[in-house]
């Protein structure tokens, strides 16, 4: 025993009997409290970001993370058949575009966007949040065409609304300059084209992209050879055109 | 209880008497200031802006006024060998740590009726009332916390960022849980360790977001239930603390 402690029989009896009943209580009283996930009613208006940025104390980077973090709780409860479904998008877009504008470096706020908020069952829902993807994206096309890229997958296979997918991927295709943008992004449009029946557009499209240069790839090149060869099949008659 | 009340006088006099009282009027004019410049710039909602800012700051201004006075009057003691002489009366430990505690926490309450007087420019009465006797209890929470921090600490900056960090862990606890428990944190074992230990720190924790909000004395304060029950959560905390300090006082070799 350290010499600094008095033995434990020097404590009155009623501190260690309060202590405990304290103790017991305060346990008690916690777990009876205990809260979950919160629910989507109880996700507030979005700040500005100038507030937001105000409330960083400089560290802008740190709270836009800690705000995402916070804002995907909101409505994700276990006992949710679909997580989300009761969300308010309205507010979850102003929170997201609030969270964006406080770093915009940031690729948080716009994954969440398309991989979390975007897998919505409600088409509504989905278009709302494509379309703060899609008015994102124009800032910093290099940056954020992965989930520009995403919403136009979403778009085409869960929407199935061609159109819609055909402009998300026509705008990464048009605004990417950086050389790191898979090329699959880029040529996105091409396929979506294909799907669309848009056949003469595709055609144009990809022999332009392979007159350009930008395909270094030879194994690329050639995959690309074979797809505008097997439009141009298409375009000359049904009886030519090959199973796909 | 003679004896409690007598130690609780003399530190409420060693209160009073100290500079915490022109610490507090610095902090009310401060206060006032800042959210009066902010009311100024505000396009919308000026009134709003500067009650809720001034809430929130008096509020966090109590709480750390309190606990540094805490904190430095237990050490000064120490160093004047102040606790020895008053233990060489006929005065029993636990006396004078609950007469320390009380007249600490009469010190918080000044404190929290001080800066909530301001506040009647701006919310209602009954709202400011509640949110007053909420900074009350909080107060007597914090000195509570720095008291024993203090006594079992020793060392003055260590037992000051501990009680503030208790505090802030309070504050922040039920955000970090909800984090904590969404689905998409996943399933891994780390994730799930996580999860465990934030819920288990939940249960040693008080929860201090759900009292003293500026929010109260904006859009009304919560039903009288909903207060009891808020500040009776805090009540049990208090009491813990306060077992906690009688225990570590009454083992300590002086």
């Amino acid at each position: 025993m350290s010499s600094l402690e008095r033995p434990l029989s020097a404590v009155p009896g009623w501190i260690l009997w309060l202590l405990a009943a304290a103790l017991g209580s305060q346990l008690a009283w916690q777990a009876a409290r205990r809260t979950g996930a919160p629910a989507a009613a109880d996700l507030p208006p979005a700040p500005s970001a100038q507030a937001l940025r105000l409330a960083s104390l400089g560290e802008p980077a740190a709270l836009a993370r800690l705000a995402m973090v916070w804002l995907q709780a909101f409505d994700s409860r276990g006992d949710n058949t679909i997580p989300y479904q009761r969300l308010d998008y309205q507010r979850l877009i102003a929170w997201l575009g609030a969270i964006l504008a406080t770093d915009a470096k940031s690729e948080y706020p716009l994954f969440a966007a398309a991989r979390v908020y975007g897998e919505n069952p409600d088409p509504a829902k989905m278009r709302l949040v494509f379309d703060f993807v899609f008015a994102e994206f124009a800032s910093d096309p290099n940056r954020r065409w992965p989930a520009l890229a995403h919403a136009a997958l979403l778009a085409k296979h869960r929407l199935n609304d061609l159109p819609l997918a055909r402009q998300y991927a026509s705008a990464i295709q048009q605004l990417t300059t950086d050389e790191s943008v898979p090329l699959w992004a880029r040529q996105m449009e091409i396929f979506i084209l294909e799907d669309m029946n848009e056949l003469e557009a595709a055609k144009v499209m990809l022999g332009g992209l392979l007159a350009s240069g930008r395909i270094r790839d030879p194994q690329e090149q050639r995959f690309l050879q074979g797809r505008l060869e097997e439009i141009e099949r298409r375009l000359a008659g049904p009886g030519q055109a090959p199973a796909r | 209880m003679k004896h409690s009340a007598t130690v609780a006088r003399y530190s409420l006099v060693e209160a009073l008497r100290s500079g915490l009282p022109w610490l507090a009027a610095a902090c009310v004019i401060a206060v006032l200031g800042l959210s009066g410049f902010l009311s100024q710039v505000a396009i919308t909602e000026a009134t709003a802006l500067q009650a809720s800012t001034a809430g929130a700051l008096l509020r966090a201004c109590a709480v750390f006024l309190t606990t540094a006075h805490v904190v430095m009057s237990v050490a000064r003691e120490a160093n004047d060998k102040g606790l020895e002489l008053a233990l060489a009366l006929p005065i029993s430990r636990p006396a004078y740590y609950l007469g320390k505690l009380l007249g600490f926490a009469c010190a918080g309450a000044l404190l929290a009726t001080l800066f909530a007087l301001p506040l009647l420019f701006w919310a209602k009465p009954a709202d400011l009332g509640a949110w007053w006797i909420s900074l009350v209890v909080e107060t007597a929470l914090a000195a509570a916390a720095a008291l024993f921090f203090a006594s079992a600490l020793t060392q003055t900056v260590t037992a000051i960022a501990a009680a503030v960090g208790l505090y802030l862990l309070g504050r922040s606890i039920a955000a970090i849980q909800a984090i904590a428990g969404s689905p998409l944190t996943g399933d891994s074992v780390p994730a799930q360790a996580a999860r465990w230990i934030v819920d288990a720190l939940s249960l040693l924790l008080p929860r201090l977001d759900a009292v003293t909000r500026g929010d109260w004395l904006l859009y009304g304060a919560p039903a009288a239930g909903e207060l009891a029950h808020a500040l009776a959560g805090l009540a049990i905390y208090f009491l813990l603390l306060a077992a906690a300090g009688l225990f570590d006082f009454s083992r300590r070799n002086l």
